[in-house]
């Protein structure tokens, strides 16, 4: 009995251990984002502005007088058979060229042509293409586990948002509606605090059960008279825009929702 | 043990709170509101009596159409078809069927009943909510039945009062200077009116060259310039009594008289020694006194609505500009500095603005600005305008225009435009002859 249990939980163990090592979190390693690469425009011109610098003029003048000294002090260089042009062609071949290459340089109308900008794009094709196409190829995979994860996010924004307020686009839609339905009296003193903040309680489809003004009390105050024309304007309005342009889904966030009617901004401009 | 557990599930469970959504409404628009002016009910005993003293078929509908048309006038409101009407007056009157009205997109109705009781005309009016299905007012007024039009004025004050937040400018006069004849020789009459162009009436003969005519803000007084014997004589004239004195007779060019806000003097100008300055006269014992004293030319002085201030223009910074200054003469402050020449400012009854008449590059404009000389708004343009006028609330101008003469000399008409501070509700108020100078009373029924 007791061996029974000892197997079953060394089985039992192994199993979590196994399951635990490949899970992906635990197996993947950390991601290896490529360094960024600050990319500098610059305007290519067809001949450079910029003189011949006489620091590199000296420095390649020492160098050719090595080279120079070199081949002094060698022995007379072999004479190297003709060979077939399909021929891959000799590490000393290959100095050979670059020699030329170097005496090419020494001609200042070339040497301008040569030192010409160019932009950062060009250098990076100069130096590996294929890294920079394996680059690409990483950041798609490392760009695609980021979607998913913003995907994650945003569903659970989605959910949040549940709980918060109405989305831009949602807001606008009710705005742009009761702007149209709300006609202004035009008579209101525009010095006076002309804010009405009215709470109202909707049905799913964004008809009205019930409205409220929220200082009801300001309507009978002395010198107030303004603010009864302007709430019953408010009013007006949302009787007249009924059903509310609300969103489709999500009525609890939004059956109960208070509109502040400011007229300030319309009466002053 | 149990309950412990309880109370930590209680607290783990995920809370849903709704946070009270808030829509901020910053916008509207100032689309004129749409009106239903049904026609006042009236009974058939009533009618009779009306037909025989007004010639009137049906003074409930007369009323409602003086309503309906103030209303238009003011291009704020809307007053719909009386023909898509559905609701008879006399049920509208006790009940309205408030989904007949919404149905033409009414929002808010005036109803009422015209009677006529002990030789009297007895108008009663409601003003209803269509949208809110409530009574928003309900008055009722006894005159006599001439009348009948002020009746008519009168309600559309109060419905204009209850629907904007601010006092209408229905029950009103408009005094002015009616024009005949060709351009060269002029018969200038002193003439009134209804705000609407009603029940105008000539107040002088045209024997005389009559001048600037102002109301008086407090009472039905006015004041004018006349030239007698080639002399500028300043004269009281009493609207409802017909009473006329001289205040005085003063030397050289008189400009424009006007009331005080509190009615008791006239302040003008009149150049004395060859110089041009502001002075007011008290209107009890006659005493002139000096305001301004400057060897520029100053002249068409206005009060500010609580008698502080006096605007004006004057040519002392080489061009005519307009001017503000304490009501002793301090404090001379120039507040129009735009391009063109600046006249004839005239301080609004709400105090917030100063209407001007603008010359610039040949044309003539009407503007307001605000008392410090900001927000400068042109509201009209033409050939020929001036001597803006306040209807008692503020919110509109009456002004006189005039018109191009052809090579012949013909042609020539000055006629009377109104304006509201929009600048868009800008019409022609008909009088019977060519008009000028005119000036708007204050409320009649106040």
């Amino acid at each position: 009995m007791n061996r029974n249990v000892v197997i079953s939980f060394g089985f039992h163990t192994l199993l979590v251990i196994i399951t635990a090592m490949s899970l992906p979190f635990l197996a993947k390693k950390p991601i290896d984002l490529p360094p960024i690469i600050s990319v500098e425009l610059i305007q290519i011109t067809d001949k450079t502005n910029i003189p011949f610098a006489p620091k590199a003029k000296k420095i390649i003048e020492k160098i050719k007088k090595k080279e120079k000294k070199l081949v002094s002090e060698q022995a007379p260089p072999k004479k190297i058979k003709k060979q077939k042009p399909d021929a891959i062609p000799l590490p000393d071949e290959k100095i050979e060229k670059i020699k030329k290459i170097k005496d090419e340089k020494q001609n200042p109308e070339k040497v301008e042509t040569e030192i010409k900008q160019i932009s950062e794009f060009e250098k990076k094709e100069l130096f590996d293409t294929n890294s920079i196409a394996a680059l690409i190829d990483k950041s798609k995979t490392e760009s695609a586990e980021t979607n998913k994860k913003l995907d994650k996010v945003t569903q659970n924004q989605d959910k949040e948002m549940d709980f918060g307020g109405l989305t831009l686009s949602e807001e606008d839609a009710l705005k742009a509606q009761i702007f149209g339905c709300w006609s202004i009296p035009l008579g209101l003193p525009f010095n006076e605090d002309l804010l009405v903040r009215i709470k109202l309680q909707l049905k799913p489809d964004g008809s009205i059960i019930r409205t409220e003004i929220l200082d009801h009390a300001r309507m009978n105050k002395p010198g107030q008279g303004f603010y009864k024309v302007l709430a019953e304007s408010a009013l007006r309005a949302i009787k007249l825009c009924q059903p509310l342009r609300v969103p489709s889904t999500g009525y609890e966030r939004w059956k109960d929702m208070q509109l502040n009617f400011d007229a300030r901004e319309m009466l002053e401009g | 043990m149990l309950f412990r557990y309880l109370v930590i599930l209680l607290i783990l469970l995920p809370i849903k709170v709704f946070a009270l959504i808030e829509v901020d409404i910053t916008r509207g628009n100032l689309n004129p509101l749409p009106v239903a002016v049904s026609p006042l009910a009236i009974d058939k005993k009533s009618k009779e009596n009306f037909k025989k003293i007004l010639k009137k078929i049906n003074l409930g509908l007369e009323i409602s159409k003086i309503v309906e048309n103030n209303l238009r006038q003011s291009g704020l409101f809307n007053p719909l078809n009386k023909e898509a009407f559905l609701q008879k007056p006399d049920i509208a009157n006790l009940k309205p069927r408030f989904e007949d009205w919404n149905l033409i997109k009414a929002q808010a109705l005036v109803t009422g009943k015209v009677t006529f009781v002990d030789e009297k005309l007895r108008v009663e009016f409601r003003l209803w909510d269509v949208l809110a299905g409530k009574e928003m007012m309900a008055l009722a007024f006894t005159t006599v039945p001439s009348n009948w039009r002020r009746v008519g004025h009168i309600i559309t004050d109060k419905v204009y009062e209850r629907l904007t937040g601010e006092k209408g400018y229905f029950d009103t006069r408009i005094i002015y200077i009616s024009e005949e004849g060709p351009k060269t020789n002029r018969i200038k009459k002193l003439a009134i009116m209804d705000q609407d162009g009603f029940n105008n009436k000539f107040l002088t003969l045209g024997n005389e060259l009559v001048l600037t005519p102002r109301f008086s803000p407090t009472n039905q007084m006015v004041t004018y310039l006349s030239y007698f014997r080639n002399l500028p004589r300043v004269y009281l004239l009493d609207i409802e009594t017909g009473m006329q004195e001289v205040v005085g007779d003063f030397p050289g060019m008189t400009f424009a008289p006007r009331f005080s806000p509190d009615g008791k003097k006239i302040i003008m100008s009149f150049a004395k020694d060859g110089n041009s300055d502001i002075y007011t006269m008290d209107l009890e014992n006659r005493i002139v006194e000096r305001i301004s004293n400057h060897p520029s030319i100053d002249t068409s002085p206005s009060y500010s609505p609580d008698g502080k201030y006096i605007t004006f223009n004057s040519d002392r910074s080489g061009y005519q500009q307009i001017y503000i200054m304490s009501s002793n003469g301090k404090n001379v402050k120039r507040i129009s500095f735009g391009n063109g020449l600046y006249g004839t400012p005239v301080w609004s009854p709400r105090g917030d603005l100063i209407a001007f008449t603008k010359l610039h590059k040949g044309k003539f404009y009407i503007g307001v600005m605000r008392t410090d000389g900001t927000g400068e708004r042109l509201l009209t343009e033409n050939f020929y305008q001036e001597a803006p006028s306040w209807s008692p609330n503020g919110r509109v101008l009456i002004f006189y225009r005039e018109t191009k003469t052809n090579s012949k000399g013909e042609g020539f008409s000055a006629k009377l435009w109104s304006i509201d501070l929009t600048g868009y509700n800008e019409k022609m108020v008909e009088t019977e002859t060519d008009a000028s100078d005119p000036s708007w009373s204050s409320l009649l029924s106040n």
